[in-house]
Order: C-alpha cells, then structure tokens, then sequence
C-alpha cells in the first residue's frame, strides 16, 4: 500500500498545535512509517501539493493570503481537518475583529514607534476585514477543538485516518 | 535590475519572504527581508483585566509560550507592585529551563540539523526531520527526546505543555511536590548525557562550515543580554547588559522600566516586524543582536560547571566576542547543557518544596514592565493600566524583532557570497534560508502572527516579467 499523503499548515495561530502535533513524541516515528509528510513548517516542501490524503491546518483566516492558501488547501486535500481552537472558532487572531485594520496598523506602526513611522506596504499581505474560522472560507471535514487540542488526541486523529477509519472525538478534545 | 524572490522560508518559525537585487551581471546587489503577518494584541487587549494578559499573550507563540507567561507575569507583578515569594521565582525560573531546553532542541534537531547532517545542497525532499532520521537516527531520537524532556518538565510542573496557566501575576498557582521534584531529577542524567554528547558531536563538526561561518552574518556588532549581578549568564531575571564589538560593557539596565531609555523602534516599509535599536546609536548604527549567541557574548561566564568550561573551550576557539551568526547553533547546544544543569540547581534548593508560592494584591502601580530572555531573546512586555486594572496600552518588543536588522544585514552577507543570479541552484537559496535558522527567528512572536511555509523563487528581469520559477 502506498503511503498517505499528509500535509500540515500554518495559517494565523501561534503553532502551538503544531507544537502539540511533536508533542507525540516518538509517535512521530510511527507517523512517518505509514505516512508521507508531503507539506508543513518542518519540511522543505515545494508548494502545496497537487493530491494531498489529510490537510492538518492550525489558526484562523486573516489575511489575503490565508485565504488564498485555504482555498488552494481545500482544491488540492481529500480531506481537510480544521486543528485548534483558531482554525475552528478563529479565536484569539479574532479578538482584533473590532477594531478597523487600519487602526490597528497605524496603533503598531505609527504609534508605535520612534523612528520611521509608516504603515509597512511593501512586500506584506493585506490583512483581511475579520479574522475568520477555516470553516467560513472551505468546507471543513474535521473539527479537533483544543487550544492546543492534546497530543493524545491528535496522535488518535492521525492513527485512525492512516487506519482508514473515522475518529469519533467524543469526551477527547474541549475547547480551550 | 532583476530580482529573485524566496517567496517561502522554510523550516523557521513563521512566515517570512525574502527579496535578492540583482545587478547586470547576475551578482547580488542588495536583500530585503519581508515579515508578512501582524496581530496587533498591543492594539486589541486594551480594555482587558491586566490578569488576563498572561493567558492572552501565551497565545503569541506556542513554541515559547512560557516566556511569554513570565514577562507577562513580572509586568503584572509590577503592576501589583509586590515581590513575589522566593520559592515562586526558583519555581518560575525552573519551568523556564525546561522551555530553554525543548526550544533549543527543536531548533537544532528539528530545524537545523536537516541543514547540517544532510547538508546544505542535500535533496530538499528529504532535507527535514524525518530524512534525519532515516540517515542518522540516533540523533533524530535524541532530538525527539531530549525536546520531550523540556516539554515534559513544563508538564509536570504546570499542568499542560503549551499555554499553561500555572504561572500567575504574584508567582506560581501550585506548589511543587517531593514526587514531582524527584521524578524531574531521576530523568535529568540521560537529558544531560544527550546535550553533552550532542555538543562533543557539533564541535567535531563545526569546522567543515568555514564557509559558512565566514559569511552568515560575520560582522561586528552589540549585543544585549540578561546577566546577574556577577555577570553571569541569566534567562528568567537580571539586568541587560548592552556589550560593544570590542568587548567593553556600554549600558547595563538597572530597572527592567528603563528599557526605553536604551532601545526605541523604527517601522520599515517592507516588513510588518519593526525594527528595534540601542536608542544612544540611533537606527540603524544602533544595530544590536540577541539570543545565544548574544548571551554568550555578554555574560563573563554560565554559572554552572559543565557550561562553563563549553564556554571557556567555545570563547578560545572562537574570540572573546563570538562575531558569526552561524555560531548561534553552538552557544544554543551551550544553553541547553546550562539549563539542564541550572535545572538541576534549583530542584535542589530546600525552598523550592515551600508551599508560600503567591503574593496577592490590586493594582498598586499604572505601569508595569517584564523582562526575560526567551530562547531566542530578550523579551519585554511593557503595560499601562488604569485605577481598575483594565488594559489601556501595551507594548511588546520580542526577541526576533532586537535581530530584525542583523537578520537582514546577514542575508545580505549570505546572499553576496553564495547566489550567482546567472547560475541559480536551489543550494545557493537554501543558504540565505539557513542564515535566518540560524537565528531560530520566532516570526511568530515577532509580529504576533505565523503563516505557511514552502519556497518559490522567482526570477524578473529588468521590466518586471517573470523569466525563471525555481520551485524547491
């Protein structure tokens, strides 16, 4: 049996689940026996992949650019699991929702400094209106609340999926 | 004048792009490093419980949230104006070696060593964790569990592995337990015996990457760091000592609320991570860098014994001031033998079994400023609040954003040395990337925000149109 094709991505979190996704430990070594980490912030991949098993995305949609990557994420992965209390509820990217982006920019760029105030423009994605959860902008297949969800929980996610089998996270994961 | 992007850095901490200018021969003219996400939780916690912000700014970073904790937990304990009990500061320094020794494990395991045991110009297919531990994997399950042991000590201590909220403005919300302390030090020795042989392994190695380490980010600069009273290296409390090029101590911080007497910020256009400075310089002549190898400059030693003589040995072989990027690795496997042996230190301390771990109060103080050293750091968190204790301002100044201007000056270096824009190679690439892991930069942290990896490097010509895509 060829192995499965698993993807991990970073949009606007902290990478605290993927923190919790090492926290398997030596799970890893197993991990890496059935599975192919094709894509995510611990390889050198090329850009998303065009056919992709599992899509494991950490954080919220906040910027141009996550939405962009979300989309693309969704085209490309047969399955897409929303990992976190960000990707799911959009949380704390979340709590700048009520103030206009443009204020808050110029609170850190203007206001915010000594030398050279300006709100950078250059080479930067434009920030979205609202930090948004996964699941407002793609079709979500899975949701692991848990800010982090635990490595326990994860490392069943991820045995049962490579196993064929659909996790039931029932008394597994809690928000926050 | 052609340009060639890195659209993607990878194997870092966050989000990061990085521009290469190109002259008419295809030689490197200039470099820029963009930062492309911004949080704004200066901006968005206004109005919040002060007692809030510990939980809130952990949220910055999951891979060093308990430095987070602790500049947030010292900014409070300001603003309540108390001195937490001792046995709450060894307990809160404690927990802070073990984040020492799992960051520094993820960046050189995790992160780096793909780079230095498969090598630079290695297949980028295999080129992460998973190829190390197909080629070498005795060092990957040394990687693995020597994070697991940093992880598992801020476990055992406060409850859960990232975010916990154990940590609180006044001290710690629990005591530490006989049980748990013995446990700690029963799995100290093979923690110890890893670092050990992970340092005697990078020191036989570290001379094939002359070139390297001649141009990432070779150069003369300050540095910043915390150190005690004896000028002995320090992570969670202590003064910051600002050393020049020569060597010669130019400031030492005598109240962490001073700070903005010695560092100011500027904001660049082309970045969302702003750019701090050593104000009495000005920006950007004040360039100073932070961070291992920045600690290792400016302490006059560690403290602790084994430590100590890596210091001797590493000062010898190197120079008093330690002036290549590239030796970040080796001071980081330097701190993670310090923190485990501090660690040790301190479970040994009586006190730490006291069960007076809180002070309790209000707000006493409209001002309250924390500083640590993160892994990566010096860190500050700086708060103003009101006659109730709600938020009304907020500044952050993270370790990542200190070397923002060395970071850039140190891609540049790279750049020049090793990219031919007539000939590129993905190899040549990887080394621009390479010189940011050596920094273990936290773009997460640094702009409170993260986002994908992987690398597109796109070549321009000089109107502009697309000529070339190498994808890694």
């Amino acid at each position: 049996m060829s192995k499965i094709k698993l993807a991990t991505v970073w949009l606007d979190g902290c990478s605290g689940c993927h923190m919790s996704l090492l926290d398997i430990d030596e799970g890893i070594v197993a991990v890496a026996k059935k599975a192919d980490i094709v894509y995510g912030p611990l390889v050198d991949a090329q850009e998303f992949p065009e056919s992709v098993d599992v899509a494991l995305v950490e954080g919220a949609v906040s910027s141009q650019e996550d939405m962009k990557m979300a989309q693309l994420i969704r085209k490309r992965s047969k399955m897409v699991v929303a990992l976190g209390d960000c990707a799911v509820t959009s949380n704390v990217p979340s709590m700048r929702n009520w103030v206009p982006a443009k204020k808050l920019l110029e609170r850190v760029y203007v206001e915010g400094v000594q030398t050279n105030p300006g709100v950078p423009a250059e080479g930067v994605p434009a920030l979205l209106r609202h930090a948004i959860p996964l699941h407002e902008a793609v079709k979500i297949d899975l949701h692991i609340p848990g800010c982090p969800p635990k490595a326990d929980a994860i490392f069943y996610v991820i045995s049962e999926l490579l196993a064929g089998r659909k996790p039931d996270l029932t008394n597994k994961v809690k928000f926050g | 004048m052609k340009k060639i992007m890195i659209n993607h850095v990878t194997r870092i901490e966050g989000h990061a792009k990085i521009s290469i200018h190109l002259n008419g021969d295809g030689k490197v003219s200039s470099t820029e490093l963009h930062i492309t996400q911004v949080r704004g939780f200066e901006k968005f916690t206004e109005g919040r419980p002060y007692y809030e912000m510990p939980s809130i700014t952990a949220r910055i970073c999951g891979i060093c949230p308990v430095s987070h904790l602790l500049a947030s937990v010292k900014a409070c304990d300001a603003i309540m104006a108390v001195q937490i009990p001792e046995p709450a500061a060894i307990l809160r320094e404690l927990v802070h070696c073990g984040q020492f020794v799992q960051s520094h494990a993820l960046s050189f395991f995790h992160l780096s060593a793909p780079d230095l045991l498969l090598g630079m110009d290695s297949d980028p297919a295999k080129r992460n964790v998973v190829g190390v531990l197909e080629k070498h994997p005795d060092m990957a399950r040394d990687g693995i569990a020597l994070r697991k042991f940093g992880q598992q000590v801020i476990e055992r201590l406060a409850g859960e592995r990232v975010h916990p909220s154990w940590t609180v403005p006044g001290g710690v919300n629990a005591p530490l337990s006989a049980e748990t302390r013995d446990l700690i030090l029963s799995e100290l020795p093979l923690a110890k015996s890893i670092a050990r042989r992970t340092l005697k392994f990078y020191k036989g190695v570290v001379d094939q990457f002359q070139a390297e380490i001649d141009s990432f980010g070779n150069m003369r600069s300050m540095y910043a760091g915390l150190v005690d009273g004896h000028g002995r290296l320090q992570l969670y409390d202590g003064y910051v000592r600002f050393r020049d090029a020569e060597g010669k101590n130019v400031a030492e911080m005598e109240k962490p609320r001073l700070y903005q007497n010695y560092i100011a910020e500027s904001a660049l256009p082309n970045s969302y991570l702003k750019a701090p400075y050593y104000k009495p310089l000005g920006f950007p002549e004040g360039l100073y860098r932070v961070g291992p190898l920045a600690r290792l400059n400016v302490a006059d030693r560690c403290g602790t014994p084994e430590a100590d003589a890596e210091f001797e040995e590493y000062h010898q072989r190197f120079g008093k001031m330690v002036e290549s990027s590239f030796h970040f690795h080796y001071a980081r496997l330097i701190e993670a033998l310090y923190a485990l042996e501090r660690m040790e230190m301190l479970l040994e301390d009586p006190a730490i079994l006291d069960t007076h771990v809180r002070a309790h109060a209000g707000v006493n103080s409209l001002e309250g400023v924390g500083i640590v050293e993160a892994p990566r750091g010096v860190l500050i968190h700086h708060y103003k609040v009101d006659e109730k204790g709600a938020m009304k301002w907020a500044n952050l100044i993270v370790a990542t954003g200190h070397n923002n201007l060395a970071i850039n000056r140190s891609i540049e270096q790279v750049a020049k040395r090793f990219v031919n824009g007539k000939k590129l190679e993905e190899g040549m690439l990887n080394r621009v990337s390479a010189v940011v892991r050596a920094y273990d930069p936290c773009f997460s942290c640094s702009t409170h925000a993260l986002n994908q990896p992987a690398m597109e490097i796109k070549l321009f010509d000089v109107d502009g149109t697309l000529v070339d895509t190498l994808r890694q």
